[in-house]
C-alpha cells in the first residue's frame, strides 16, 4: 500500500523551493524578463543565508536568540538576492543586453558563488569547526504548528516550518496583486505590450525593475527554505541541484499562474522523489530511470501548453526583448 | 515663473555601427577592467598581492607542458561545443541542451566500445562510434526541433529537460555496465585492449581532438558564411517572417540546424569519451554546454573568435582553478571569476549599440 501520510509531507518539503522559485520568476516574467539567472540566485539566497547564520551562531556561543536566529538568515538571504535582481535588472533593463545570456552568466556566478563559499566558509573565516552545520538555527526554521504530530490531519497540514506557509501565502498574494489590482495590471500591460504601457504613463524600467528584484528576493527565499529546513542546516556542494531550472518550468506549467502553483509544486516535488517509493526491489539501476519522471512531464506539459495554444495560455507578449522607447 | 522644462542629465540613442577595431576595443576595455576586478576579488580573498595571483593565473595554465596541453585540450572540447550550437544560435533558437546531446553521444561511444570489443576489428568499432555518436546527438537535438518547428514549443527549457533526461539515462547504463559490480562506475573501458580507443598521433595524447576541432572550426566558418545553408540561417534568425516571405522553409531550416548542432555535439561526446577520457561518467561534460552559450555570444557567433573567447574561459577556470588548490579552497571560484569577466562583457555590449548625451548645460542656465 502506497504510504500517503509519509509520502505527501516530502512532496510538499520538496515542491516549497520549487514553489518560491516559479512564484518569483512568474512576476519576473510578467514584466516581460525572462530571467534565466534564477537557479543562481536561489544559490545565492541559500549561501548568503547560510553565511549570516553561521556567523551568528559562531558569536553567540550555545545560547541563540530566537529572533535573531531567524531575522539574520533571512535578512542575509533577501539582501543576497535583491543584489542579484539588481544586476539582473541593470544589465537587462538599463543596459538592454541580451536576457538569456545574461540570465545565464547570472546563474554560472550564483552557483559558483554558492558552492565557493559553502566549501570555503570554514578556511576564510578561520573557525574550528569542521562542516558547516546549522542545526541551531535551523531548529528555528523548522518549528511546526502545535498538533503536528497528532494524526494524519496533523502530519498533512501543520508539520512544516513558517517559510513553508510563507512560501504559500507569498504565491496566492502575488496571483491576487497580478489579477485583481492596479499594480498588477500595470505589470501586466509592461509586459504584454512596453510601447503601450509607455504611452499611457507607466514607468516601465521601474516596474521592470521592482517586479524582477521582488521576484529575486521571493527566488532567493527557496534556496534558504531548502537550506534551512530540508537539509536541516547542512550546506553541500550542488545539494541544491537543478531544482532552480524546474522552477523555471513550473512557470510554463502553470500557465503563469502563482496560485496554480501551489498545487503544481507540490505536484513536482511529488514526482521528484517518487523513485524512492517505487518499490524496484534489487535492481539500482530502473531507480535511475524513474528520476526521469519529473523532467519528461515537464517536456510533456510544454508540448502540450504549445499544441493548445490558448490565448490566455501564452507568455507575455514582450517575454524576453529589452525595452528601448525610441526603437520603432 | 514655474514653466522650467525638465531636461534629463543625459537621454540614450542608438549608435549607427562602429568600425570593428572601436568595438572590439571597447570589449577589450571592458575585459581589462574585469581582470582588474577580478584580481581585487582574489586578493580579498586570499591576501595575495595581485601580482602574485596574475602569475599563479598564468602558471595554473602554463606552468607544464602537461598543463599546457590539458589546457589546449579543454580549449578543444569547449570550442567544439561551442561550434555546435552556434548554428542553432545564429539562428535565434536557443539551445542550451549541448551538455546532454554530448552526453548521449558519449553514451553511443561507449555502448560500441563495450558492445563491439572483440567482436569488430578496431577501424570498424571506430567507425561504428563515430556514427553512433553524431545519429544519437542528432537525434536528441531534432526532438525538441521538431516540436519547435511545428508548434513553437520552447526550445530553452525543452533542451534543458534533455539535458536531465540523458543524465538519468547515463546513470542507468553506469549501473548496468559497472565495473566491478556495485562499483557505480564503469572505469576505463577495455584498458587492456585499447579497443575502440582513437589513435594518438605520436606520443601526443590530446593532439588529434585539437586537430580535429581546428578543421571543425575552419569548416563551420566556412558553412556559415559562405553556404546557402549559412545564409537560410541568417535570414531565419533576423526576421522569420522575410524568410517566409522569400520563400525559404523556415521548419525544415530549424530542424536541419539543430540536426547539425546535435550531430557535432554528439561528436564532440566521442571525441571526450573515444579520445582522451575512456570512460563515462554522468558529469563527463563538465557544464560545457551552457559554458559554450557564453563563448559563441561572446564571439558574436563567430567560429573564428570562439578561438579566443574558448581561449580566455578556460584559461581562467584553469587558472582559478590552481588559486582555489594553492590556497585549499573551494574549485568553484573559477566560475565567479568567469561570472565578473562576463557581467562586464555583457555590459559593455550597451556602449557598442548605443551612445550616451548629457545635456548641454552651458548658456542655459536659469
Amino acid at each position: 500500500m502506497f504510504d500517503f501520510i509519509s509520502f505527501i509531507p516530502r512532496a510538499v518539503m520538496q515542491g516549497m523551493p520549487l514553489l518560491f522559485g516559479s512564484t518569483g520568476e512568474t512576476l519576473t516574467e510578467k514584466s516581460g524578463n525572462l530571467n534565466l539567472g534564477i537557479p543562481g540566485i536561489m544559490y545565492v539566497g541559500a549561501i548568503c543565508g547560510v553565511i549570516g547564520a553561521f556567523f551568528y551562531e559562531q558569536s553567540a556561543g550555545g545560547n541563540l536568540n530566537g529572533f535573531l536566529a531567524v531575522a539574520i538568515p533571512l535578512c542575509c538571504s533577501l539582501l543576497g538576492s535583491l543584489f542579484m535582481g539588481l544586476l539582473y535588472c541593470f544589465l537587462t533593463v538599463t543596459l538592454r543586453a541580451n536576457q538569456n545570456v545574461t540570465g545565464l552568466a547570472l546563474t554560472t556566478f550564483g552557483v559558483g558563488f554558492g558552492n565557493f563559499f559553502g566549501g570555503s566558509l570554514i578556511k576564510l573565516s578561520g573557525s574550528a569547526v569542521p562542516a558547516i552545520v546549522l542545526s541551531g538555527t535551523s531548529a528555528y526554521f523548522r518549528k511546526t504548528l502545535p498538533g503536528a504530530g497528532s494524526g494524519a490531519f496533523g502530519k498533512l497540514f501543520l508539520s512544516y516550518g513558517f517559510l513553508a506557509y510563507t512560501a504559500v501565502i507569498v504565491s496566492l498574494a502575488a496571483a491576487w496583486v497580478l489579477r485583481r489590482t492596479r499594480v498588477g495590471l500595470h505589470l501586466r500591460a509592461v509586459g504584454e505590450s512596453p510601447n503601450t504601457a509607455d504611452a499611457a504613463g507607466i514607468n516601465v524600467s521601474r516596474y521592470k525593475y521592482v517586479s524582477t528584484c521582488v521576484g529575486s528576493m521571493i527566488a532567493g527565499l527557496g534556496g534558504l527554505y531548502y537550506i534551512m529546513d530540508y537539509t536541516s542546516g547542512i550546506w553541500s556542494s550542488d545539494a541544491f541541484g537543478d531544482r532552480g531550472w524546474l522552477a523555471i518550468a513550473l512557470v510554463i506549467f502553470t500557465v503563469w499562474r502563482p496560485n496554480v502553483g501551489v498545487l503544481a509544486s507540490i505536484l513536482f516535488g511529488g514526482l521528484y522523489i517518487l523513485h524512492m517509493y517505487i518499490p524496484s526491489g534489487m535492481n539500482l539501476a530502473v531507480k535511475e530511470l524513474y528520476k526521469m519522471i519529473p523532467y519528461v512531464v515537464t517536456i510533456v506539459v510544454l508540448v502540450l501548453t504549445s499544441m493548445r495554444n490558448k490565448r490566455e495560455n501564452q507568455p507575455p507578449a514582450s517575454l524576453g526583448l529589452a525595452y528601448f522607447r525610441e526603437e520603432r | 515663473m514655474n514653466n522650467k522644462t525638465h531636461t534629463p542629465l543625459f537621454h540614450v540613442s542608438k549608435r549607427g555601427a562602429l568600425k570593428w577595431y572601436q568595438s572590439w576595443a571597447i570589449r577589450g576595455a571592458a575585459l581589462l577592467l574585469a581582470l582588474v576586478l577580478c584580481g581585487l576579488v582574489t586578493t580579498w580573498v586570499t591576501g595575495e598581492d595581485p601580482i602574485a595571483v596574475y602569475k599563479s593565473i598564468w602558471k595554473g595554465s602554463f606552468g607544464s607542458a602537461r598543463r599546457a596541453w590539458v589546457l589546449f585540450q579543454n580549449i578543444a572540447m569547449l570550442l567544439c561545443v561551442s561550434l555546435a550550437i552556434t548554428p542553432a544560435f545564429r539562428m535565434r533558437c536557443w539551445n542550451l541542451g549541448g551538455d546532454g546531446q554530448m552526453l548521449i553521444g558519449g553514451l553511443a561511444t561507449t555502448a560500441c566500445m563495450i558492445l563491439l570489443a572483440g567482436k569488430l576489428p578496431n577501424w570498424a568499432i571506430i567507425v561504428c562510434m563515430v556514427v553512433s555518436s553524431v545519429l544519437a546527438g542528432a537525434v536528441w537535438a531534432a526532438i525538441p526541433a521538431i516540436f519547435k518547428a511545428k508548434w513553437n514549443t520552447n526550445e530553452t527549457l525543452f533542451t534543458l529537460m534533455m539535458n536531465y533526461i540523458a543524465t538519468q539515462l547515463v546513470a542507468y547504463y553506469i549501473i548496468v555496465w559497472e565495473v566491478p559490480k556495485g562499483a557505480g562506475k564503469i572505469g576505463i573501458i577495455n584498458q587492456a585492449t585499447e579497443a575502440g580507443w582513437l589513435p594518438t598521433i605520436g606520443s601526443y595524447k590530446y593532439l588529434l581532438n585539437i586537430i580535429i576541432v581546428a578543421i571543425l572550426c575552419v569548416a563551420m566558418y566556412v558553412y556559415l558564411n559562405y553556404s546557402k545553408h549559412g545564409y537560410e540561417i541568417s535570414v531565419v534568425g533576423e526576421s522569420e517572417r522575410t524568410a517566409r516571405y522569400v520563400g525559404i522553409k523556415v521548419e525544415k531550416v530549424i530542424v536541419r540546424t539543430m540536426l547539425l548542432s546535435g550531430a557535432v555535439c554528439g561528436l564532440a561526446g566521442m571525441l571526450l569519451v573515444g579520445g582522451t577520457e575512456h570512460t563515462l561518467t554522468t558529469t563527463i561534460t563538465s557544464g560545457r554546454g551552457f559554458t559554450a552559450v557564453m563563448v559563441s555570444w561572446l564571439a558574436k557567433f563567430n567560429p573564428i573568435w570562439m578561438i579566443f573567447t574558448s581561449f580566455l574561459l578556460v584559461f581562467l577556470e584553469r587558472g582559478a582553478g590552481q588559486i582555489a588548490t594553492n590556497f585549499g579552497l573551494s574549485a568553484s571560484f573559477a566560475d565567479i571569476l568567469t561570472g565578473i569577466i562576463l557581467f562586464f562583457i555583457i555590459g559593455s555590449e550597451f556602449f557598442i549599440n548605443y551612445q550616451i548625451n548629457f545635456r548641454h548645460t552651458a548658456g542655459k542656465e536659469e
